[in-house]
């Protein structure tokens, strides 16, 4: 939670709201990488 | 009133850092490497910082607060604007780092406090962490430090958030940034790509290209075509140092190199040199010709900085603020009254700049100047120290004989003798140098007029390329009498010529003959301090910042008539510079060093018991 309060701050403060969703995906992708331990690799395959 | 104490730290890149300070006064400041033995170590630095504390008597929960030098999310701001400016070039790179931004970098609260808490328990809501930006943790490390209530301020490195040069004001306790230039385009990366091209290793390997450019044929058709080609090919270079970058020719915006091997092969006409491949005369031609560039740019944005700020002073910090050359020739350029570079000028620097910058402007407090000092660093000696009873302990270890000479003088004495005899020393004393250079406290010290001792020294002690050249201490009230220089520059950051009447010159042919003929031709006076172009990279030597050292210096002048030495780190290629005498006896006993001195304590090589290790040591450290 601490993370997400400090992103916002971050985000907020720069005005660059055009990186959210950019910076939303990722984070989704972080929990996958901590959740889904070596099936993350097809998954990015199809993401990019 | 309780004392305000406040740790910076530098990690997670390279050359982690901790530094203390209290009330303003800097108190202790280490890199990581000294202690885990590995050449610029990028772990949390968990033992600098048990240093720091220790040596400032503090527990982290007394601490005002901790400070990182930088700012995690605008970095990750601009990885994904890169990103997304280059898309879809470059995901190659971004599947590489984004996994270890969103497992580990993004959480960097958590990671220094979970790294606080390995070393003890820390009080989560009363840690106050703070995050500078980069460059201005930079400027902080020089201004702060420095002997100036005003001056201006310039800071150059490859990249720290988003900027990768800076140019600002610093008056009192305030620094105004005036003008910054972002990534992509940046001079430190622009070098690291010819240190990469020339075949040594980015982010260490700078100033071995920095060493090989005077080894670069000025005369040569082939210098002027390759600076030629760089201006018109590779960078856009603009009145006030800017140099804009063409992207076409570089990869490591979005790459997992510096730059594509066969577009600069084609533009250059040679190959990428392979590492430790020969050095033919092409690869210091080239280091010459952006080593030209390079000065070239700084001094460019020492004019503006001069022109914005009006300053009498300036001050100088990141990685390209180690281009002691570059330094040298702003110095001459006579801008400002006098310079003062921060020895730490890389990312180690950092950590001390972050915690200076935290209690000037983010607490306010008022800066005191005390015009008693050459600065507030205390000569750079910030790090640990060992007692006779360390000493006696290690001896025994290793069951190492010693002479124990407890009269300073007749220590001194002996020790210049056996310099003047040809002896190679290695030379412990008092608290280690913070920052790349060893200063006199964990050096290497030899006879300078010794025409055969650079090629000792490189080959037989120190293990590395017979080009690099070595830097000589002076005392510096005889500066002016062996160098075209007068002033002080404690710091080796300054490169200056012999002075004249020391010089030999070459005859008119001679730079025609091979790298090696060039490099034992007998220079000067002082040849194993001279390089092949007569300049050296200095260090002065004061009688307040390092007395031992000014004092033996001194000695070997009254014996010898000559008072400079060869100053080289005490380490072999690849290893850290030593910490501990455990450390410096190791290196002693693995290289061809005569004797070691440590604090009052003689160790003759001769009377020590045979050292078990081969060969198969050197396979310790990875060559940088």
């Amino acid at each position: 939670m601490e993370l997400l309060r400090d992103l916002w701050k971050f985000i907020t403060a720069r005005k660059k709201w055009w990186l959210l969703p950019l910076i939303i995906i990722l984070l989704l992708i972080g929990v996958l990488i901590i959740l889904g331990g070596t099936s993350l690799a097809p998954f990015i395959y199809t993401l990019f | 009133m309780t004392r305000m104490t406040i740790l910076g730290i530098s990690a997670f890149y390279h050359d982690s850092a901790a530094a203390i300070i209290q009330d303003g006064e800097v108190l202790a400041a280490a890199q990581e490497e000294r202690f885990t033995r590995k050449k610029q170590d990028a772990a949390f630095p968990e033992n600098a910082i048990k240093y720091c504390l220790q040596y400032a008597g503090r527990s982290i929960n007394d601490l005002d607060a901790v400070v990182f030098y930088e700012k995690p999310f605008l970095k990750f701001e601009r990885l994904l604007e890169t990103y997304y400016n280059y898309a879809p070039k470059g995901w190659r790179s971004f599947l590489t780092a984004m996994p270890i931004w969103v497992k580990e970098k993004l959480f960097l609260k958590k990671l220094i406090r979970q790294g606080l808490n390995a070393i003890e328990p820390v009080d989560k809501k009363k840690l106050k962490l703070l995050f500078p930006e980069h460059h201005l943790s930079h400027a902080a490390s020089a201004f702060f430090v420095s002997p100036f209530e005003k001056a201006a301020i310039l800071t150059i490195d490859g990249v720290g958030e988003w900027c990768t040069a800076s140019i600002c004001l610093g008056e009192g306790n305030k620094i105004t940034i005036l003008k910054e230039l972002d990534f992509p385009h940046s001079l430190g990366l622009l070098y690291s790509a010819f240190t990469y091209f020339c075949g040594f290793k980015v982010n260490s390997g700078e100033y071995k290209l920095m060493g090989l450019a005077p080894y670069g044929d000025a005369r040569s058709e082939q210098v002027k075509q390759f600076v030629q080609l760089i201006k018109s090919t590779l960078i856009d270079l603009k009145v006030d140092g800017s140099v804009f970058l063409n992207q076409h020719y570089f990869n490591y915006a979005t790459g997992l190199r510096m730059v594509p091997d066969a577009k600069w092969e084609k533009l250059f006409g040679i190959p990428k040199r392979k590492p430790e491949s020969e050095l033919t005369q092409a690869y210091c031609n080239l280091a010459m010709a952006i080593q030209i560039v390079t000065e070239e740019a700084v001094l460019k944005m020492a004019q503006e900085a001069k022109r914005l700020t009006g300053a009498d002073h300036l001050c100088m910090a990141g990685g390209v603020a180690l281009n002691c050359v570059a330094n040298g020739k702003i110095d001459d350029a006579k801008l400002f009254q006098e310079i003062f570079i921060q020895p730490a000028a890389g990312d180690a620097g950092g950590a001390l700049g972050a915690a200076c910058a935290a209690y000037y402007i983010y607490f306010d407090r008022t800066r005191k100047l005390d015009p008693g000092q050459l600065d507030a660093l205390k000569g750079s000696f910030l790090g640990p120290e060992y007692s006779a009873k360390d000493l006696e302990a290690m001896s025994r270890k290793f069951q190492a004989p010693y002479k124990l000479v407890e009269e300073e003088d007749a220590l001194l004495k002996e020790v210049a003798q056996l310099i003047a005899n040809g002896a190679v020393i290695g030379w412990h004393q008092g608290r280690m140098e913070f920052g790349p250079r060893a200063l006199g406290a964990r050096s290497i010290l030899a006879d300078a007029r010794n025409p055969l001792m650079q090629k000792k020294v490189n080959e037989k002690i120190k293990f590395r390329e017979s080009f690099r050249p070595f830097a000589p201490v002076v005392p510096v009230e005889d500066v002016s009498s062996w160098f075209e220089f007068t002033g002080s520059s404690p710091y080796m950051l300054l490169v200056k010529p012999v002075r004249k009447n020391r010089q030999i010159p070459y005859p008119d042919d001679f730079k025609s003959g091979s790298l090696s003929a060039t490099l034992y031709y007998t220079r000067s006076d002082i040849p194993a301090v001279t390089h092949v172009d007569h300049s050296a990279r200095l260090q002065t030597v004061h009688k307040t910042t390092n007395a031992r050292l000014w004092k033996l210096l001194n000695i070997f002048k009254a014996q010898t008539a000559c008072p400079v030495l060869i100053n080289t780190s005490f380490n072999v290629r690849g290893e850290p510079i030593v910490e501990s005498p455990e450390d410096a006896y190791r290196c002693f006993m693995r290289t061809d060093m005569d004797y070691l001195v440590i604090g009052n304590f003689i160790f003759d090589k001769q009377l020590q018991p045979v050292w078990p290790e081969k060969d198969n040591w050197k396979q310790e450290f990875v060559l940088d």
